[in-house]
């Protein structure tokens, strides 16, 4: 179980981005982040994978409190895909993926077939096994974010951190990319965690929602409880329907208008 | 869309084979021009002769070139090679920029500073072998290195390379007015040699310079070699390197301390000889890839190699004029780059 505790964040005196915020993470969970710009998704995500560390409350995995694990130790437990990767240099889509050995290698350890096999299931999985030889800075949007999603899963982690992994594909790839996260979490039991704007991309996969506004987490539960006609209105100031869709075989939100 | 994964290429190993192949292919490239740069020169000397152990030493005049005359010149183009190239790498990747040079930072300037300070008024501090000019150099250097780091570094907090490049660029530009304003001051002489000092001279005179900078060059060293994986990650991004298990405050400051030490060694011991650290990085990552595993020590040897071959011909392109060894770095490295850079588009 990860677990934020009443968690609260901050830069220097420019007051809290994130307001005592407790979440609960269960293991094998695909938890949906929802909330417009600059509510706390990031901060939060990046409170529950230790980058940041909270000013109050704390962050746990189990019993343990993040703050007393070593960056190695978290990072094999949890795994982040990020928004946008810009490497300096022009790696390789196979030296991207095997990155996500590092947390399992010794400071002189050079990658053994243990690393291979872990390194070619993340490309399998994730679809991207022809790739391996090109460069990643050559690729489209959804081949890098499924490269970035294969270097995560590399890591071997039980839990996968995602932070709008599909805000700059087209309809294609966001399916596609969808549909890789749902596989994960069925085939795998990853336990997910995923910031999004989208909200049938949430309704599709998340069996969870978390919903925040203003660095305050509004409400989390049931995605069937959480995701209503009034929420999105409290959320975006935005009318919507939200309704079953037989053929989708899930929650569906068709915005209407700015709500008055 | 997604192809069956049965029918596609696997990502291979071999780390292992190219590092080795790197280490003895460039190993064995460095070591030939440092044993055959000192049998070029004014004198002809024979190799054989050189080591014949059969004729003492004192009789041995080939030896005696070879060794004492025009090895330790050699002996420091390696160092200074070696040093300024990896420090480039390791500066390039701790700012994600690769246009970034040892001397981005400001040691470079802190380093002309406190040459400068002494050609001009004459200090005649010293420290053990070492004469007046390597030790403000030195200290210039140290002092640069140690404001940029404050200024850039928060107790538990990574290190803004925003700040560490505005801090560094800054510094140089403070320091370059405080060399202007004590060169208005000096004297004609005093402007010759200063303006020498800035070319950069491998021509140390003897071994002790080099066996003096060695302690610094090989703890800076001993840092870099924990760094090539937390390097590749640094390059991608301080989050996704955090994330991958990277303890990117400490690896930032590694990184900064050890090739600011390094460039700190190399500068004060021939001056601040450019475009080594800037070109020998790009070409070597022409040759062998990113990675900073195979990129570190491809450049540590290829940077030796490169900067002992430039000044093989700096000293016998024009003799007995010899061309400043910097202009010649510039001058072979640019259009060779090029053609790579070229070649491989």
């Amino acid at each position: 179980m990860l677990r934020a505790d009443a968690v609260s964040f901050g830069y220097g005196d420019s007051g809290f981005l994130l307001s005592d915020a407790s979440v609960d993470i269960t293991p094998g969970s695909l938890t949906g982040l929802l909330g417009p710009n600059g509510c706390g998704k990031t901060t939060l995500l990046k409170l529950l994978c230790g980058v940041l560390r909270p000013r109050t409350g704390r962050v746990t995995l189990g019993e343990r409190p993040l703050a007393a694990m070593t960056r190695r130790e978290l990072a094999r437990h949890i795994a982040v895909v990020p928004q946008e990767t810009h490497p300096a240099f022009e790696y390789s889509v196979t030296e991207m993926v095997m990155m996500g050995r590092h947390p399992h290698l010794g400071v002189f350890q050079l990658e053994g077939p243990a690393d291979f096999e872990a390194a070619h299931e993340a490309l399998d999985a994730t679809g991207t096994a022809h790739l391996a030889a090109r460069n990643y800075m050559t690729l489209s949007g959804g081949e890098k974010q499924r490269v970035i999603i294969a270097s995560a899963l590399a890591q071997a982690t039980e839990i996968l951190l995602l932070d709008e992994p599909t805000a700059s594909l087209d309809l294609g790839y966001q399916l596609e990319v969808a549909g890789l996260l749902a596989r994960l979490n069925r085939d795998r039991k990853v336990t997910m965690v995923l910031a999004t704007h989208d909200l049938n991309l949430a309704a599709s996969l998340c069996d969870r929602l978390v919903v925040m506004r203003e660095g305050l987490v509004l409400a989390q539960g049931p995605t069937s409880d959480v995701l209503t006609g009034a929420m999105v209105r409290r959320l975006y100031d935005v009318d919507a329907d939200v309704q079953f869709h037989q053929r989708a075989g899930h929650l569906t939100v068709v915005p209407v208008g700015r709500s008055t | 869309m997604m192809p069956a994964a049965a029918t596609t290429p696997r990502p291979q190993g071999g780390i292992q084979v190219r590092l080795t192949a790197i280490l003895l292919g460039y190993g064995a490239l460095a070591a030939a021009v440092c044993v055959l740069a000192p049998l070029v020169g004014s004198t002809h000397i024979s190799l054989a002769r050189a080591f014949d152990r059969s004729i003492p030493f004192a009789d041995n005049v080939d030896a005696q070139i070879f060794f004492v005359a025009r090895m330790p010149r050699v002996l420091s183009g390696a160092v200074v090679g070696a040093t300024l190239a990896t420090a480039g790498v390791v500066m390039q990747a701790l700012l994600r920029n690769p246009l970034a040079t040892p001397f981005t930072l400001g040691v470079s300037a802190g380093a002309a500073l406190g040459a400068i300070l002494v050609i001009t008024f004459g200090a005649t501090v010293t420290i053990g072998v070492l004469s007046p000019v390597p030790v403000a150099s030195l200290a210039g250097a140290l002092l640069a290195a140690a404001i940029v780091y404050a200024l850039a570094t928060r107790p538990g907090r990574t290190m803004s390379t925003a700040v560490l490049l505005l801090a560094g660029v800054t510094l140089n530009s403070f320091f370059s007015a405080l060399i202007l304003f004590v060169q208005y001051m000096a004297d004609f002489t005093q402007t010759y040699r200063t303006v020498r000092w800035l070319m950069g001279d491998l021509d140390v005179g003897s071994f002790e310079p080099i066996v003096a900078s060695l302690p610094l060059v090989l703890l800076a060293f001993a840092m870099f070699a924990v760094l090539p994986r937390s390097l590749n990650l640094l390059s991608v991004g301080a989050d996704t390197a955090s994330t991958r298990g990277v303890d990117v405050a400490r690896t930032q400051r590694l990184a900064f301390l050890s090739s600011s030490l390094a460039t700190s060694a190399a500068v004060s011991l021939a001056g601040p000889i450019g475009f080594v650290g800037i070109v020998v990085p790009h070409l070597v990552r022409l040759m062998v890839g990113v990675d900073h595993r195979l990129v570190l020590p491809a450049s540590a040897l290829f940077g030796a190699a490169f900067l002992v071959g430039c000044d093989l011909v700096a000293r016998t392109v024009l003799a007995p004029v010899e061309v400043p060894v910097g202009v010649v770095t510039a001058l072979l490295g640019g259009p060779f780059f090029l053609w790579l850079l070229v070649r491989k588009s």
